[in-house]
Parts: C-alpha cells; structure tokens; sequence
C-alpha cells in the first residue's frame, strides 16, 4: 500500500470552545436517548460522539431483543417481581436503580422509539397467528411465552430512528470527536463538572466545551486482557473504540467506582479465536429455541430444571411445572434453580452418551414461524447480522429448512478461552449512581454501559433517557464557568504529547496495548494473588511514567488510537486496586483471592476512587438504594404525573 | 506548548525517506468495494464507526480501506451504500463458518 496523503485539514492544537447548557458524552443508545430526554425540557443540548450517531455504538447496527419490558401490556412479571429476580440472581452484586428503571420504564421508551419511526411490532403481520404473537398489540415476544416480558423488536430502525429525532428536537451533534477529558471547577478534582475536553479524530482540532451539566453515556472498558494487534476490531464483542474512555477520565477526575474487580473469563471474539457472535451454530441468545443435532443427525434434547426431558418445541417456551416466571437472555449466564429456563442436555454427558462432534444448530423441524423468527427476524435485525450474517449467507446458499450449522462450543460461546483470558462482560464494574442516575461529581450523570452492572438496549435506552431527564432538572439554576487555564493546557500537552515524537525509535498503540494486556493476564488473571497484582500495578505505573511519553501516532486517527490505549491503561489500574481491594473470594464477582481462601466475603459492595494519589475505597451494601418502587416514585413524581395525565 | 505546532505536518512524516514503500497484506480484507460500481460518495466512510475507511484524494473516487484491521465486521458501510453491490463485507476466512445439508449427516 502506497503512503497517501492525509484527506483531511489537520488542525493540531487548533482551538475551539463551544457552550451548552446539557452536554451529553457519546451517542451510543444511551447518549441518544438522553439527549432526547434532555432536549424537552428546552434548554440547549449537545451531544458529543467519537463515531457516527446515526450507527455508533454497540446497539448502532442493530438490536433483535428488548429486554426487560416488564410494563408492556402482555407482561405476567411486574418491574419489582423482574428486578428482584435480577438482584436475587446475582446475590445482590447487581445495580438494583439501573435495572429497576429498566424493568420499570423500558417499555415506555420502546413506545418513544415507534413514535420516532422504529419498528416494535409486527404491523406487516408476518408472524400472524405465532404463538409468540399477541394478535392484538402485534407484539412478538422471545424466550417465555407465557410471561412476556422480552420483546422481538426490528433494531436494525432504531438508531437511525433516534438520530432523525435528535435533528428534528434541535439537539446539536458533533461526530468523529474523542472527549479526552472532564473539566472540573477550579481545575481541581472532586470538583463539579464544568464541561469537558474534545479531539477530532480526523483533523485533531482540540475542543472545550462548557456546560451546566454532563451526563456520561460512554461504554464499558475492554482490550484489558485482550488484544491482538493485526485483527484489533475482533478484539471483543463491543465495537473496538468502545474502550471505556470514560471510566478512564471519570477515574481521574475522582469519580467513584464499584464492582472494578468482576471480569469473566472470556467468552468471545479475542481477534478471531471465537467466531462472529449469532453466526455460528448455538441456541441461546438471538438463537433460542432452535434444535441441536449430532453429526448423525439425532437431536440433542432440551429438559427443563428439574431435567425432565421436554418434547414439543413450545415447551421451550415455557416455564418448569411450579415456576413463575424463567431469566433468559444476553447476562443471564446459568441462573439460579428459581429462574432457570429450559436447556439442551449438557454436552459432555451427551458425547458420552455416545452422540458424535461436531453438534450443529438446525431450524428445519421448528415450526415455520419459529424458524423464520430466528433466521430473518433474530438474525437480521439483531446488530453485525443483517449484512455479515443473514444477507451474506442467504446469498452463498443456506437454506434453513435444509442447512444446519456448526457448533464451536458449548453455550453461546464459539471457542474455549485460557482462564487468564478475562472479559468485563455479564454485568461488570462502572460508575456508583444515586436515585437520580447522578455520579459522586456534581454535575456529573450517568447512564447505559457506564453504569456499573450495566447489560443491554433496554437497560441503556431506559437509564440514558432518565439521565437526561434528572440532569435537565439539575442544569437549570446551574451557571456555565470558566475552566483553569491550566487544567485545559495540561490535557493539550498530554493529548498532544506523542505527535512530538520520531515514529523510528517510539512505540505506538498496539505496542502499548499488547504490553497492558499481557500484563494483565500475567498478574490479574484468574486467580488473584496480591503480590502478583502488586506486580502488576508497578508495571503499569511504569508504562505511565515512563512508556507514555515514548509514544508516537502518525496521524488524528492514530493518535486517537493511542489515547484509547492510555485509557484502556487507566482503566486497568483501576481494576488492579480494586483487585487489591476486595480480601477474599466472591462467587458473584466471578473473583478468586488465592491468598485468603479461608476468609468469607463479606457480602458487601467496595467502592473506588482516586483523590490526589490517594485510593479511597469504602463498603456499600448491595441493597443501598433502598424499596426499590418507594425511592423510584419518591425521585419521578413529575415523570409519573405527566405519563398518568397521558393515560 | 509553542514547539507543538511548529513543524508538524502530516507530509513531513509520512513521506519520511527512510521508510520504503514496500506493501503488505492486511491479515484480513473485510471490505471490498468495486471500483465498477462505487460513485465516490463516501456515505460508507461517513457511517464507519470504527472510521477505518479514508475518502479518496481523488474526488468521486472510490474510498480506501486504511485500517482493515479494525473492522468490527458490522455491516453499515454496506447498509449505507447507496448502489448494489459496490461494496461488501466478508468475515474473514478464519470466521467463515462450516455449515451443511442436513440431509447428508449420517
């Protein structure tokens, strides 16, 4: 490949300030949705995005399920019913505001983004008569049929829908900008949130913005563990600048954290190792409910909790004699006996029945309606299917009422992982919120996957727009200041720094990446040992002292790049003192102490955060947010009101 | 912070003399576009998330794949464009999943 010239105006250092009264920080579902919320209330509102809103973030290229609707009006499980489920499941080490906003005002947004031009129902009719069809509302349901409270939804409309709606609110948007940094009155951390810092990721013009109020909408960290510098976008299931730039800036600016220690061992992509999600042969997820075969073509069976086998394909649909209600879907990862679903026979003891490898997913005895909901509906509209999956596969010759599809693994995964190979997926660690969805920093809000326990479309569309809503209320006696010279020169120098020096004889962002994860994996693996962590944390301390300012980048998109990695640094330092943190084993957090295995775990949350050089951590009760309908009623008295004077 | 904008300009690096010209296979090319079919529009470089993709220098040209590598495999260059076929995505072959008539297990 010929070096080419730069197609874009460079603008180093090139200055620009813009005022707003909301500023909101990423336009991924939660940013669009809390800018939405926002811009009703009148006052201005801009929202900042590294990407493109129109597609960015992880639910930009689509969404096959929602979550969580508890509200919709064929729902059998109440908002307090689901979320206690929820809390219950994961022995309270869940985010019991986050997910009760989910469970309670999930199916109002869905309302919000049909308004908007989504597609929520079937009003083509395509699936009429479908037992997972309510033939009045035209709403699909997934997973329990009985209790309707996960909706099919056609995910591919909803971003674009949200977009056309930020235009027509009059919400000002600014793609392809990095937010670099927060800045805080005086220039002093724990201060309020006065605004933040930008970086074109093409030109490299340098932004502030001032604001009366800010609210977090980034995504979780990723790229701690795993990395692979010549298939980098393959790295993990979230779009790869997804790197939890906030929690980075967050950190610095002396925002508390909880949850920090929780990772899992990995369950996908790692550059390739495992296979595109919801393309290769599974049933759980976007492919729930199909059947799975041997190589002799002998179906494996599905049995319910109790492990009676189930032999009509609407039992899968369907509750245990005696349950409820069952938890399916993207966190729900083997369930506690009270909520778990139907399953496929484990596939260790089937092989050693003597069923033959490899195991294949095959949809051609599913009734045709629940085929052609998981091949055409599932995947298509949910994101990274419709052209790579569907379409592509559609055209090279698979027929689902003939072809059947290889299994890679057990589960949904597609590959086995080294147990050092970890992932924050399932619920991990973010931002501490209060009832109002605000931060420890004034001024500082927080929705979506920056929230700790964060999982889905739902649960980002339901917190960004309540965010917006509460950081609307805050903004209005709150005046614009004027940032510290000196904070904003700083961050110029440090965002700047790597331009200044030769790429002969520098490192850049692969490098950098590749050096945190396999310090990650080398000292936080696993098993946590606190001389290892220790280790570990020297290591990157050294990276920041002294790696850092060998750096180089060619150009914006590359420098952007390497601050992602800076970011992705931050990011794993915190985990380190959070590792540090928490003395002994915790099933829930997925977190193994090696030297204190005879200590119980106190049960309770550690939170985290930074002042000066200082960490700070404390213990917080997982049930700190109180009667979970009591506080919501008690912080959205206008929201309640306005929906009960609509009807 | 003076020293910063002086002297720093993309040609000058780039075209450095010490560095050759030799090109190299990407470990994965995820998007093809067809030069036949391609207006130049650059609605696919618009919509890239990732922004792995550069507009030509040359106007109307078809745009470039600067960073293959880090594609994240969604499918909204190809949802964007507005001619058929001008461009697509393809998993690579390490990704490309194994699939079958069933009525050939036995």
């Amino acid at each position: 490949m010929a070096i080419r010239d730069w197609p874009y105006p460079l603008e180093w250092e090139k200055e620009e300030t813009i005022d707003t009264d909301i500023l909101v920080l990423g336009g991924g579902v939660a940013g669009c949705m809390a800018a939405i919320a926002a811009a009703k209330s009148g006052q201005r509102v801009l929202l900042v995005e590294k990407g493109a809103t129109k597609m960015s973030g992880a639910g930009g290229s689509g969404c096959d399920h929602w979550e969580s609707a508890a509200t919709n009006p064929c729902s059998k499980v109440t908002p307090e019913e689901l979320t206690h489920a929820m809390l219950n499941d994961n022995d309270g080490f869940n985010n019991g505001i986050s997910h009760y906003i989910e469970c309670r005002e999930g199916y109002d947004r869905l309302l919000d983004i049909e308004k908007m031009g989504g597609k929520i129902r079937d009003t083509d009719d395509e699936f009429r008569g479908a037992a997972f069809r309510d033939e009045k509302t035209r709403l699909l349901f997934a997973y329990d049929y009985v209790n309707r409270y996960t909706l099919r939804v056609w995910g591919t409309t909803f971003k674009p829908a949200m977009y056309k709606e930020l235009k027509r609110l009059g919400v000002r948007i600014i793609d392809r900008v990095m937010i670099t940094s927060l800045l805080t009155l005086s220039g002093k951390q724990e201060n309020r949130v006065i605004g933040a810092t930008g970086i074109n990721t093409r030109t490299g013009r340098f932004y502030i913005f001032r604001t009366r109020v800010s609210i977090m909408c980034m995504s979780r960290p990723s790229r701690i563990w795993l990395f692979s510098a010549s298939l980098p976008g393959l790295c993990e299931f979230r779009p790869p600048q997804c790197v939890g730039d906030g929690h980075a800036m967050g950190w610095r600016a002396g925002a508390e954290f909880t949850m920090m220690e929780k990772s899992v061992g990995a369950e996908f992509s790692a550059s390739g190792r495992s296979y595109p999600p919801y393309a290769a042969g599974n049933n759980h997820n976007t492919w729930y409910g199909a059947s799975i075969i041997d190589s002799k073509g002998r179906e494996i069976p599905y049995a319910d909790r109790d492990g009676n086998i189930l032999t009509g394909i609407s039992d899968r649909f369907m509750p245990s004699p005696g349950q409820t209600f069952f938890l399916k879907g993207g966190s729900v990862d083997n369930p506690k006996y009270e909520y778990r679903g139907p399953e496929t026979l484990p596939y260790p003891d089937m092989i050693a029945k003597g069923y033959k490898l490899p195991f294949y997913a095959d949809l051609s005895g599913l009734p045709e309606s629940e085929r052609r909901v998981i091949w055409g509906m599932m995947v298509g509209e949910e994101g990274k299917t419709k052209i790579p999956v569907y379409q592509n596969y559609t055209k090279s010759g698979f027929d689902p009422e003939k072809h059947v599809i290889q299994c890679y693994g057990t589960g949904w995964t597609s590959a086995e992982f080294l147990p050092d190979e970890r992932q924050l997926f399932g619920l991990p660690g973010g931002f501490l919120n209060d009832w109002n969805l605000s931060t420890n920093l004034e001024g500082l809000f927080t929705a979506g996957d920056s929230l700790y326990s964060s999982n889905c479309y739902g649960h980002a569309a339901a917190t960004g727009h309540y965010a917006g809503r509460h950081a609307a209320e805050y903004a209005e006696g709150i005046k614009i200041s004027e940032p510290r010279k000196n904070q904003v020169n700083n961050e110029k120098e440090r965002v700047y720094g790597p331009i200044h020096n030769r790429p002969s004889d520098s490192i850049g962002w692969k490098e950098l990446n590749m050096g945190i994860s396999k310090i990650m994996k080398n000292y936080c693996g696993e098993i946590k040992h606190d001389e290892l962590l220790k280790i570990g944390l020297k290591q990157l301390t050294d990276y920041e002292d002294s790696i850092v300012s060998e750096t180089y980048a060619y150009n914006p998109h590359e420098l952007v790049r390497l601050l992602e990695v800076f970011d992705i640094l931050s990011v794993s330092r915190i985990i380190l003192y959070a590792c540090l943190s928490r003395k002994s084993s915790s099933k829930p957090l997925c977190f193994i102490k090696y030297n204190s295995p005879e200590i119980s775990d106190t049960g309770s949350l550690i939170t985290i955060r930074q002042t000066g050089n200082e960490i700070i951590t404390r213990e917080l009760h997982t049930d700190f947010y109180g009667d979970l309908k009591k506080n919501y009623e008690k912080y959205n008295k206008e929201y309640i009101n306005e929906k009960n004077s609509i009807g | 912070m003076k020293s910063i904008t002086k002297n720093i300009s993309m040609k000058r690096t780039v075209s450095d003399k010490d560095h050759f010209n030799i090109p190299e296979m990407p470990a994965a090319n995820p998007i093809v576009i067809d030069s036949t079919k391609c207006t130049g529009c650059n609605r696919c470089v618009n919509i890239c998330q990732v922004d792995l993709l550069l507009p030509n220098i040359i106007k109307g040209a078809p745009p470039v794949v600067m960073y293959p590598g880090e594609c994240w495999y969604c499918g909204c260059c190809v949802v964007e464009c507005p001619v058929e076929g001008a461009i697509k995505l393809r998993h690579p072959l390490m990704n490309r999943v194994f699939w079958i008539a069933k009525e050939e297990l036995k």
